[in-house]
């Protein structure tokens, strides 16, 4: 694989016949790439992308002695999915409407870490650190949401909801400015700032901690959010984890994360840091300024993410709840996938909060495949997704190797 | 989504290193020393019980810090401020904590030892970055491959029966991880940071799928093989002595590793031919270096060193094996390599600082659970304001990150 192209110089420089027909240019950016290949594989790449993934997950399954069919069928219907099928009926269509809300519960918050991540990677800037953003939202929400009994309900809810987006964007922005000011890779920040969210929650709800549950001192927990700041539940049984309103907060922050991106000044100089930092300087953008806005933004959403988890169902946060969410990494496939647009970003996250609810505990009997390992095939399938959406033009080769091709490709470019 | 801006983001501006030692900067270094010596002063074995003499002392630090600062020299300047507000809060820390308490937990020895048993798997991936960085290819997957290393040296030491067939074992499985990096970030020219951070998922996943299948819910076994301890005749000199005097292999094969890395990157052909490589590929090749193989080479031995860091952590340290249990040290060392500027001795100064804080924490419980819970973030907080520049800004080779085509389009 080392060898890309026959050694020695004698590789004609230039001229467009030169180019292999699959090779999409060199050196050009992953954005002009992802341009090109929207172009010529359209929604297909994605799916090839996920089915890759399945089958190099199915092939982990099957090399441990499992089966990969039987192990992928109980998943698919620990997701309730097949609620969606008119022909599921009786008893089947009510368990699967309780999982189908299980999982809808899910790919709300998700929508929202992916769409945090993927306005950061529009701007240019990677956002790791939708985990640590959505630990603040979630601290800020219990907090303020087992505070101030007696508040009006609505008022109270938005109340909690904006303070917990406040902080989760206080808390990007800090990644932001750093980048703005110092130039410090948010990678790194933001990496940083999740362990620093971490240990600050498990001090904050830990034993002896100044927000740790009143009512029992040895419980490493947080105090319960009070009626008057939980979320409505209106599909379900709200004793039972029902589908909170969420979901549609979650829907309506992608309508306008579109509006902000392709309709807005804002969102037209975000693309433009991320498409040329220096032709954005050139022409009067503030870079500093925006790479803050961006960072700010992503932080917001993903701090509402958190406050719709502990409003919506969890109601308080322990610190094994704080130390264990992954939820957020699953954000960055979920942005990948979709490829940072809205409508893609939801049809991602509907994808992996399915896959998350199929292999809990809960959904996925243990005789079939046990659902610890479910979770950790969990995380393998969506490292896979990430590593076959860097690698672009490997999945366009294949796309394009499986289509049948065209009488003469005389042209050597990507076939349109 | 324009990643390559994110990779650029990486390189820092090119900054001034600056040679040689001015006024300033001698003053700056100064008022670095004074501000760490109020705070040691308050310390075993001195333990001034008033914090006057320190506040004197970190107000001196800060004027120093202040003149080198008006002298341009912002970088040390700014450091000595911090030293000198940092020495003050321990040293009022100190000074108001009992005797008897200050001696369980600053107990020399024991937390120069801690230092360097806790700085050693940071060591090893930091260097694996430099080496990989050295020749061009950002590796942000030292997480995972460090995750490889730990399962698979568990995995090999109690399926081999012995801890070097667990290293071996260990190793090889953090250079197959480094390998599909190679593959994805050299010949498929992929984001270099998506992939990386892409692998870093299929580790976890796969070493805690592995974890799960073989070991269920009893853990890695208790008689698992370990790394052997080294016993040095060293107790009588001083409480260096006493720390040394019994230290893991693996500790004092990550300080032979840095040499080593120092030798080979620095003084020798290979070296030069990597370094080349990663400053200006199109000039490496043009005298005839197979950037590709440079590159597949140092990713590859990148995912050893790495894994050895992990091999470490698991049949050297802590004897078991638990998901995730690098818990971002991967991260941390990249950020130890940045904060040493891309250069061995640089990043052994930088991991035995983190090493140092980690130490810290883990004997602060002896003061307060709560504090010892907050004070395990220091690491963290430390690679932050490292990154973002208190300690400068630092210049990593020019092609890091930047997939290499022959066309050189």
């Amino acid at each position: 694989m080392s060898e890309q192209t026959p050694a020695g110089p004698d590789v004609p420089v230039g001229g467009p016949s030169s180019q292999p027909e699959y090779d999409l240019g060199g050196g050009a950016t992953v954005g002009a790439r992802l341009g090109t290949a929207l172009k010529s594989g359209g929604v297909i790449t994605p799916i090839i992308t996920v089915l890759f993934s399945f089958l190099v997950g199915g092939l982990v399954v099957l090399v441990t002695g499992h089966n990969p069919i039987d192990t992928y069928k109980a998943i698919f219907d620990g997701t309730g999915l097949q609620w969606l099928f008119p022909w599921t009926s009786g008893a089947d269509r009510s368990t699967a409407a309780i999982n189908l809300q299980q999982t809808l519960l899910i790919t709300g918050p998700l929508i929202l870490l992916g769409l945090a991540v993927g306005y950061a990677f529009r701007a240019g800037l990677f956002n790791i650190g939708g985990q640590g953003q959505y630990i603040v939202g979630s601290i800020v929400a219990v907090w303020t949401g087992s505070s101030w009994a007696g508040m009006p309900h609505v008022l109270h809810v938005i109340l909690c909801m904006l303070l917990a987006t406040a902080a989760g964007a206080a808390w990007a922005g800090i990644a932001g400015a750093l980048r703005a000011i110092t130039g410090a890779n948010e990678v790194i920040t933001t990496i940083m700032l999740n362990w620093i969210a971490i240990w600050m929650g498990v001090y904050l709800f830990g034993l002896g901690g100044p927000l740790q549950n009143g009512t029992q001192p040895d419980v490493p927990i947080s105090n319960d959010v009070v009626a008057s700041a939980k979320l409505h539940v209106f599909w379900g049984d709200p004793e039972l984890q029902g589908l909170h309103i969420g979901i549609f907060v979650a829907l309506a922050a992608a309508f306008v994360y579109w509006i902000l991106l392709n309709r807005s000044t804002k969102g037209y100089e975000a693309r433009a840091v991320g498409f040329n930092p220096e032709a954005a300087r050139y022409s009067g953008i503030k870079v500093g300024r925006t790479y803050v806005l961006v960072m700010g933004t992503c932080g917001a959403l993903a701090g509402l993410a958190g406050s719709l988890d502990v409003l919506g169902w969890q109601f308080h946060l322990a610190t094994n709840d704080i130390q264990g969410t992954q939820l957020a990494f699953l954000g960055i496939a979920v942005a990948l996938l979709g490829r940072n647009t809205a409508i893609g970003t939801c049809l991602a996250a509907l994808l992996f909060g399915a896959l998350v609810n199929g292999t809990s505990v809960r959904n996925l009997d243990p005789a079939v495949f046990e659902p610890e390992l479910a979770q950790n095939l969990t995380t393998v399938i969506q490292g896979l997704v990430v590593l076959f959406v860097s690698a672009d033009v490997l999945i366009l080769l294949i796309y394009n190797k499986l289509r049948p091709r065209r009488a003469a490709p005389a042209k050597a470019e990507v076939p349109a | 989504m324009t990643t390559d801006t994110i990779i650029k983001g990486l390189r820092a501006p090119e900054g001034s290193d600056g040679a040689g030692l001015t006024r300033e900067r001698a003053l700056g270094w100064g008022g670095i020393a004074l501000g760490l010596i109020a705070f040691v002063i308050t310390l075993p074995p001195f333990e001034v019980r008033t914090i006057v003499p320190s506040l004197v002392l970190a107000a001196i630090a800060i004027v120093l810090g202040v003149l080198a600062i008006g002298g341009g020299e912002r970088r040390v300047g700014g450091g000595a401020i911090f030293a000198a507000l940092f020495g003050a809060l321990g040293a009022y820390g100190a000074s108001r904590s009992g005797v008897s308490h200050l001696e369980v937990v600053v107990s020399w020895s024991a937390l120069t030892a801690a230092m360097l048993r806790y700085a050693t798997p940071l060591t090893f991936a930091a260097l694996g970055g430099l080496v990989s960085e050295r020749s061009g290819v950002v590796n942000i997957a030292l997480e995972g491959m460090m995750l490889m290393g730990a399962f698979f040296a568990a995995y090999g030491a109690d399926k081999t029966g012995s801890w070097v067939g667990g290293i071996l074992i260990g190793v090889l499985a953090g250079m197959a991880l480094a390998a599909i990096h190679a593959v994805f970030a050299i010949s498929l020219r992929s984001d270099q940071i998506v992939s990386g951070t892409a692998l870093n998922f299929v580790a976890l996943g796969l070493t805690g799928y592995m974890y799960v299948d073989t070991y269920g819910a009893n853990g890695t076994p208790d008689n698992l093989p370990a790394v052997p301890e080294i016993n040095l005749p060293t107790d009588s000199l001083g409480f260096i002595g006493q720390a040394i005097s019994q230290l893991n292999l693996l500790v004092w094969g990550s300080l032979i590793a840095v040499i080593l890395v120092w030798v080979v990157v620095f003084r020798t052909r290979l070296g030069l031919r990597l370094r080349a490589v990663g400053e200006n590929p199109k000039a490496a090749e043009t005298v005839g270096i197979s950037v590709f193989k440079v590159r597949y080479a140092a990713v590859i031995s990148s995912g050893g060193l790495a894994a050895f860091g992990g091999a470490f952590l698991s049949i050297g340290f802590v004897h078991s094996f638990s998901q995730n249990m690098t818990a971002g040290r991967g991260f941390i060392a990249l950020a130890a390599l940045i904060f040493g500027r891309w250069r061995p001795g640089g990043l052994l100064a930088a991991t035995l600082l983190f090493g140092f804080s980690s130490a810290l924490a883990q004997r602060l419980p002896e003061f307060s659970p709560q504090l010892a819970t907050l004070f395990q973030a220091l690491p963290y907080v430390l690679t932050l304001i490292a990154v973002a520049g208190v300690v400068g800004r630092s210049t990593p080779p020019a092609a890091d990150g930047v997939p290499y085509t022959r066309e050189g389009k």
